[in-house]
């Protein structure tokens, strides 16, 4: 058996990415969650908000570390292992890259020091000021690689010349049909796996009787955003799907499972996926359903996957599994989410164990979702990298081995899961410690400077 | 009308590269000389003296590789292929040290592995940057718009004693770094580091020197023939000049001159290097020309570049502003 690079490198880029996104699905939310909580410092002068302040922002120095180290590695793929791909929509896309590194992360590298050491150092509302200015920096980060990556998805504003994208209006590049509606739903989903984080923690902490006044706080805060944010989402999410079955038909077949083209398509509920026989085994569908919502007619007719030649379809199976993991967890999040602002409502929000112990549960369901999602998008994407134009089998490397990427692989593997482990029982640990019982404020530390050697990694 | 980007492109990219060497070399090097420092207290003075800013430091490299990608990516496409491994080892080695930051001082139980990722990952994400460099000057096998050698051609002789060079350049500029940051007992110790560090560095200079014209024939025209001898007589010799003044310093009590000088030494090294490949960005094979992005791309990056390159200088000198003198112990991670 010879060992493909082109398999290879894709599982690469599935793992590196997968790791990475993780970290931003949860920092680009925490960074604005800071912000909210320094400014309501600043504003109300109450010490519920610095204590949060303090606890989430130690958790967010470890994960921002962590997203920058795994981001590092991201735009270095593109050349070790795409360099086809590189050559080809460079012209196109490595503006939008390189714009993401100048804007977003020159903003958030630099006020980044004054948000994790600056606070005995400078004035409280500059200290808000950093805090604003990373956030702002994670969110343009997330615009411009998203629009970086719906481009692939949707292509628009170019020519092609000798097998090259050539830029030909920027503004339909950068707003391409897909980014919209792919900004919009991944925004809101980096928001909730952070809100659904704080609500975890904070449920945990409430059972266990500890850090009673700040934790109530956080809870009931995350409480009405997440009853507020998961409706929107889902209908984001709607809106996202119909933005696809425009433009990429195929990967809505996937996602629904659907083999042939027909009017009255049923609504997959649950089915085994066969590619080789082109047909679903153990089906469970609801007839004519997904027409009516796809097509919003009974008569709509809805394409199947056999609608184009099979060397053109995406693997089923894990496009068909990962959206019904995503649209299960949405539903999920809304049960929790509705509830909550029922109990909240009723004044028994802090005080139902069941509950509290329904959102510690829950804490993980974003992280889950972001990656459902995005495997549903890129998976879908196949056999495509640039969809209908580049197939991801010509944008490889070319002098690459499969034995070359076997060793990456191994090396990316074994050092991540060193690092990510590390890097997730650190956080659990942090959750577990809670917020600290008071903070030290400036004037404070001037008038005792603390001498004790080694103090300033636990200054609070 | 025709606008011609590349010469502004090349000067973005070339400082780009400049600030991220001079800036992540002076804390890897910090990195590298840790498990030989004194005792954990001295230990962790240095890293907190690097830790506020060595994220931003690394931001240089990102601004490298995507302006790379952005407006030579011809050269992106060929270049990042032939050095695949020392790439993934720069990587894993700057995710290793990264990381360390954060655990060495939260994760006591553990402090001995952090303290020799931090160490391991600084000297290996060194080393395979000077191997990179030392392939660059080697040259690479092209066919067309692709590298066609295989991915282990780094392993030679030109680029293993580069790596090691890098190695020494570094822990100049680290030891030096601390000179200015530190006070005692450590400072002492810096001082004895840095001086070991600059004969290192020096011998490597000359090593790589003659070495780099006898690989290419192009090179030793570059330097060797007349006028060009005069012009560029200034490079060693101010290169000599600027040794003598860290060597002098090292002896004295200035705190500031190590660092400025060993800055001035690798400004030397890099412009040397420029000399000798002028004009070409995938050396003797595809000038900055040849591999440019269409004048389309470069320029729409160019609009938000030149507007947002001052704003990125103004807040390096607040952010080294703020956490200017020397690091004091109470100043780490909250
Ligand atoms: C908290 C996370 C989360 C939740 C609860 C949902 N999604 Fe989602 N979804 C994402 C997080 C996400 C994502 C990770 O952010 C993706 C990947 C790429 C993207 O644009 O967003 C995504 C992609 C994505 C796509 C793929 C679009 C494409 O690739 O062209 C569709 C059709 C939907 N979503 C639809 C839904 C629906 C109908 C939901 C209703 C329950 C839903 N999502 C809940
Ligand atoms: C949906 C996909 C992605 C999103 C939303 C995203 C967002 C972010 C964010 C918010 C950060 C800041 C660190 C953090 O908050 O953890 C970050 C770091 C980084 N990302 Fe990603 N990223 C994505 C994918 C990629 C890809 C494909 C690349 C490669 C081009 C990339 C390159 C980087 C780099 C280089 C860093 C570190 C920069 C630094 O020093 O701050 N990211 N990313
Ligand atoms: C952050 C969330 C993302 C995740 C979880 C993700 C996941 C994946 C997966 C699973 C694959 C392999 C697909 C397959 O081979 O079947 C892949 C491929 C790829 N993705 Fe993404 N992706 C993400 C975002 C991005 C972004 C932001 C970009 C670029 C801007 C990007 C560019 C690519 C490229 C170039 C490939 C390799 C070629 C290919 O297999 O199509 N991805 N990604």
């Amino acid at each position: 058996m010879t060992l493909d690079p082109v398999l290879l490198s894709r599982l690469q880029f599935a793992f590196v990415i997968a790791l990475h996104i993780l970290l931003p699905a949860f920092t680009v939310g925490l960074a604005s969650f800071i912000v909210l909580l320094e400014g309501l410092h600043v504003a109300k002068r109450n010490a519920i908000y610095l204590r949060l302040s303090v606890f989430w922002t130690r958790m967010f120095a470890v994960s921002f570390g962590m997203g920058v180290v795994s981001g590092i590695v991201m735009p270095f793929q593109f050349g070790t292992n795409w360099s086809r791909y590189s050559d080809a929509v460079a012209n196109v896309l490595g503006p939008l890259f390189a714009y993401e590194g100048l804007v977003a992360f020159f903003l958030e590298a630099g006020f980044l020091g004054i948000l994790l050491f600056g606070r005995k150092l400078v004035p409280p509302w500059m200290h808000f000021f950093a805090a604003l200015m990373v956030a702002l920096g994670t969110l343009f980060s997330s615009f411009w690689i998203l629009s970086a990556n719906s481009w692939m998805q949707t292509p628009a504003g170019y020519t092609i010349v000798d097998g090259r994208f050539m830029p030909q209006s920027w503004l339909a590049i950068i707003f391409n049909p897909s980014f919209p509606y792919r900004l919009v739903h991944t925004v809101i989903a980096f928001y909730l796996t952070t809100a659904f984080t704080v609500l975890g923690v904070s449920a945990w902490h409430l059972r266990r009787g500890r850090n009673v006044d700040v934790s109530r706080r956080a809870l009931s805060m995350t409480v009405v955003f997440v009853a507020i944010f998961v409706p929107i989402q889902i209908v984001a999410g709607d809106l996202h799907g119909l933005n696809t079955l425009d433009h990429q038909p195929v990967k809505v077949a996937a996602m629904e499972g659907l083999w042939n083209t027909e009017a009255r398509a049923p609504a997959v509920l649950f089915a085994i996926p066969d590619q080789a026989a082109e047909r679903n085994r153990a089906e469970i569908a609801i007839p004519g359903l997904a027409s009516l919502y796809l097509e919003h007619s009974l008569d709509g007719v809805v394409k199947g996957l056999k609608s184009v030649p099979a060397q053109d379809r995406p693997p089923v199976a894990p496009v068909f599994f990962a959206f019904r993991a995503m649209v299960g967890l949405g539903l999920l999040m809304l049960a929790t989410a509705w509830w909550g602002l029922w109990l909240r409502f009723r004044r028994r929000l802090f005080d139902t164990p069941a509950y509290l112990r329904v959102c510690a549960a829950m804490a993980p369901a974003g992280f889950i979702a972001v990656i459902a999602g995005w495997i549903v998008t890129e998976v879908g994407r196949q056999p495509w990298v640039v969809y209908g134009l580049l197939r991801t089998h010509d944008a490889v490397t070319p002098s690459l081995t499969g034995g070359d990427v076997v060793i990456s692989l191994v090396l990316y593997i074994a050092v991540y899961a060193i690092v990510f482990g590390a890097g997730l029982m650190y956080m659990l640990r942090l959750a577990k410690a809670g917020p600290p019982e008071h903070v030290e404020s400036r004037d404070a530390r001037l008038a005792e400077r603390p001498a004790r050697p080694l103090s300033g990694a636990d200054a609070f | 009308m025709h606008l011609d980007f590349v010469p502004v492109w090349t000067v973005i990219l070339g400082v780009g590269v400049f600030m991220y060497v001079l800036l992540d070399g002076f804390d890897l090097g910090v990195g590298i000389l840790f498990p030989f420092a004194a005792d954990e207290d001295a230990r962790s003075l240095m890293m907190n003296s690097v830790a506020p800013i060595w994220d931003g430091n690394e931001t240089w490299l990102i601004l490298g590789g995507m302006g790379l990608l952005a407006a030579f990516p011809v050269a992106f496409a060929i270049v990042i292929p032939a050095v695949y491994f020392p790439i993934l080892l720069m990587l894993l080695g700057l995710m290793f040290r990264g990381v360390a930051f954060e655990f060495r001082s939260r994760d006591p139980a553990h402090r001995p592995w952090w303290n020799r990722a931090f160490f391991g990952g600084s000297l290996v994400a060194t080393f395979s940057q000077g191997v990179v460099l030392g392939m660059f000057v080697q040259g690479f096998t092209v066919t067309g718009r692709a590298f066609t050698g295989t991915s282990f051609d780094w392993l030679a002789p030109f680029p293993l004693v580069t790596g090691a060079g890098l190695v020494a350049g570094y822990v100049l500029l680290g030891s030096a770094w601390l000179v200015m940051k530190t006070e005692g007992a450590l400072q002492t110790w810096a001082r004895r580091c840095a001086t070991l560090a600059l004969v290192a560095m020096l011998a490597f200079i000359a090593v790589v020197s003659i070495w780099t014209p006898l690989l290419h024939e192009e090179i030793a025209a570059r330097w060797f023939t007349w006028p060009n001898l005069a012009w560029f007589a200034f490079v060693p010799v101010l290169t000599a000049l600027i040794a003598w003044a860290i060597w002098r310093s090292l002896r004295s009590s200035s705190d500031y001159v190590p660092f400025v000088g060993a800055m001035g030494l690798f400004a030397m090294s890099y412009l040397g290097l420029g000399i000798s490949v002028f004009p070409y960005i995938v050396p003797y094979r595809l000038t900055l020309w040849d591999a440019a992005a269409v004048p389309s791309a470069q320029a729409f990056l160019l609009i938000g570049t030149l507007f947002l390159l001052p704003i990125i200088f103004m807040y390096l000198g607040w952010a080294y502003y703020v956490f200017r003198g020397k690091v004091s112990a109470d100043v780490g991670y909250h």
